[in-house]
């Protein structure tokens, strides 16, 4: 897996991937060459081959970011990858934070900020390796009949309040239904890269497993400078169903945790989080559902997101010769490698079908949709062909089960278009909300 | 928690305006009993990361100890007390110590009735930030306005006390604050100090209100003496 390390500008560093960093200060040192070589001219580096590796740079603001890798992932992917990092550690800290702090002192040591968030990153880069969601661009949702998610999302839909901008419900990591207010215009719709960031946070700690938490929370790609709060809660006493609230007032918990109270009760009328672990216990989908005699370990689409729709892609079970981790490992490895020769840069495909040593593989991308799959190294070119057309007329069938096509939307400001300051990030001044 | 708590009526907050200070200390009608008064106070823990202030806070509310991470933000607990004939509620802010957070803190601290300045007996360093922390309170409150209490937590690991208890005490008394030492996983002492912060709460509220702590007793003198009406008895089952 690849070594990452993020470092300030003046060579501190700030976070390394397995391992202290005082324990690798041997490798922070040549680190540190080559960073101050980085800086060094207009040229800067941005990655370096070697006969088994690649190291990648990337510069953001005053932290520069490393990535030492072995793998089959491709310059962008591994930048993609600190790119993530960067984005978590914004999530945290946001980026004006970041930039005020080296403004007034070049050699501050930003561990103090983010003790404690080693595992929050660990777990990221965990993801972004094993998470297709995260190759895709796109956030695994749970698949569930699309009355039951209209009727969830029907329930987000009531419980409002002014300010709030978001309501997620999550089980398992898994979206189940996500509601944002309407005056959010087009272009800054909750981007699944920020969602990810998000989630990962809740993963990461046990520590929302008690009480309910109201934090304040960064979402980089919607606005790097400006902080949300948000209100955490699980409905369950397993925790495995999680609501999210987004608010732009911090004054606000008490309305926010009010909401949630009403989100409880009419769950429970309803009786929605018996359909929530019905639907967790049943598996994303099989290959066998499908009813295609094809080989296991089919990525399906993700929806596009350039439709700035919120993307969700579900992952069937890995079976057969998947079901061990290794194997899982190797076929991602497979699948990023595909990923990037889709979506190089300098000569981008649409289809590709690739035949490794265990195994066939097939690659496509269109409009609507991206499309990794898996065969036996045994198929022929017109067999896979055949599974897949099979496989996208279930998918095209199933569609409102396994993706969230139109997110519900409400509106919290009874008056927009009237000026009030009040569906604003904090300390932002973005003009990201329409209408205000 | 208490379940009876979400069949509660969204709770009336009464915005009181004080050094530009909302606080929400507001007495409130029960539903379905007439005359019992529900005081609403807000209980904020503040203190370096690690000292066990989700550990107090849970064991008090859940009465239970578990390995806990950091916590993110601020957890929010209620917890319903009952101190003679009046019905308490505790919202506890249980904040993060992680210096992150610190910029985001005086959002938690902010109109609340009682502070739990919480350190680590074995960590000295903790002590000092409690202390700090008691400076920070005095700017931002008045003396009467909020109780405070000092809590030297992790009593159970005795053998590495940096912390004198006599120096805490003594540090205590010279700015009248309640101390006490506890151990959130040995259950030492843990429910005194949510107890001594009620009793004190309800003690300056009595002397606020005059006229409130009298009132059942004087009620229920009228009552006897009034024999044709029994139902108007005061008694409290
Ligand atoms: N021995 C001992 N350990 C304790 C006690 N209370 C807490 N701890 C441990 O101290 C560590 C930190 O406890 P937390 O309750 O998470 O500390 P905190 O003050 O809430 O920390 P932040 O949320 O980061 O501010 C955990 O490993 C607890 O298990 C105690 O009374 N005795
Ligand atoms: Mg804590």
């Amino acid at each position: 897996r690849a070594m990452v390390f993020v470092l300030s500008e003046a060579g501190k560093p700030i976070y390394s991937r397995y391992g202290n960093e005082e324990a690798l200060s041997s490798t922070m040192g040549v680190m540190m060459a080559l960073v101050s070589f980085i800086q060094s001219g207009d040229n800067a580096i941005r990655s370096i081959y070697s006969d088994d590796r690649k190291l990648v740079f990337v510069q953001q603001g005053p932290l520069v970011l490393v990535s030492v890798s072995r793998t089959l992932q491709s310059e962008q992917q591994l930048r993609q990858e600190l790119l993530y990092v960067y984005y978590q550690i914004l999530s945290m800290l946001t980026q004006v934070s970041i930039t005020r702090i080296f403004e007034r002192k070049k050699n501050y040591d930003l561990r103090r900020l983010l003790a404690g968030s080693e595992k929050i990153l660990d777990r990221l880069l965990n993801l972004v390796e094993s998470d297709p969601g995260f190759l895709l661009g796109a956030v695994r949702c749970l698949p569930l009949p699309a009355s039951q998610r209209d009727a969830l999302g029907a329930l987000l839909q009531k419980a409002i309040t002014p300010n709030l901008v978001f309501s997620i419900l999550v089980a398992q990591s898994q979206l189940v239904t996500a509601v944002q207010e309407r005056a959010v215009i087009e272009e800054c719709r909750l981007e699944p890269t920020d969602l990810h960031l998000l989630l990962n946070l809740i993963g990461a700690s046990s520590a929302f497993q008690a009480g309910e938490i109201w934090t304040p929370i960064c979402l980089p790609r919607f606005n790097p400078d400006g902080y949300f709060y948000a209100y955490i809660s699980y409905l369950d006493a397993e925790c495995t169903v999680c609501l999210v609230l987004l608010s732009t007032d911090k004054e606000s918990f008490y309305a926010v945790s009010d909401c949630k109270k009403r989100v409880e009760e009419a769950m429970r009328t309803q009786g929605s989080l018996q359909v929530l672990s019905g639907g967790l216990q049943s598996p994303s989908y099989s290959v066998g559902q499908v009813g295609v005699p094809g080989y296991p370990g089919e990525l399906p689409p993700a929806a596009p997101v350039h439709q700035r729709q919120l993307s969700s892609s579900p992952s069937p079970e890995l079976e057969g010769p998947y079901c061990s981790e290794e194997e899982q490992q190797r076929l991602f490895d497979l699948y990023h490698y595909l990923h990037s020769r889709i979506h190089s840069t300098s000569r981008p495909l649409r289809l590709i079908y690739h035949v490794a040593e265990k195994e066939t593989l097939l690659a496509w991308v269109t409009s609507k949709f991206e499309l990794y799959t898996c065969f036996s190294p045994l198929v022929t070119k017109a067999g896979a062909i055949n599974v897949l057309t099979k496989l996208l007329r279930w998918i095209k069938k199933e569609e409102d089960r396994l993706f969230i096509r139109y997110p519900p939307k409400y509106s919290t400001t009874p008056n927009p278009g009237k000026g009030t300051k009040g569906g604003r990030p904090d300390g932002a001044e973005n003009g990201f909300f329409a209408g205000l | 928690m208490d379940r009876s708590l979400s069949s509660l009526p969204p709770p009336r907050r009464k915005a009181m305006l004080k050094k530009n200070m909302a606080s929400r200390r507001t007495p409130q009608q029960e539903a379905g009993s007439s005359t019992e008064q529900t005081y609403v106070y807000k209980v904020v823990l503040l203190g370096t990361t690690a000292v066990g202030k989700s550990s107090l806070a849970f064991r008090y509310v859940k009465n239970d100890f578990r390995e806990s991470m950091p916590t993110v933000g601020c957890s929010f607990f209620t917890q319903l007390v009952c101190l003679e004939t009046t019905t308490m509620k505790l919202e506890i802010w249980d904040t993060a110590g992680q210096e992150k957070y610190q910029s985001v803190c005086h959002l938690y601290y902010r109109g609340a009735n009682a502070a739990l300045l919480v350190y680590d007996i074995t960590q000295k360093a903790t002590f000092a930030r409690a202390k700090l922390w008691l400076r920070e309170l005095e700017r931002e409150f008045l003396h009467d306005e909020i109780v405070i209490v000092l809590v030297g937590n992790k009593t159970d690991l005795a053998a590495q006390r940096e912390v004198p208890l006599e120096e805490a005490e003594e540090f205590a008394k010279s700015k009248s604050l309640i101390f006490m030492e506890t151990s959130a996983k040995s259950n030492h002492r843990v429910t005194e100090v949510f107890m001594a912060v009620a009793c004190e709460l309800l003690k300056r509220e009595r002397q606020k209100e005059p006229t409130h702590q009298p009132q059942p007793w004087k009620k229920s003198c009228v009552d006897l003496q009034e024999p044709s009406n029994p139902a108007k008895r005061c008694c409290r089952s």
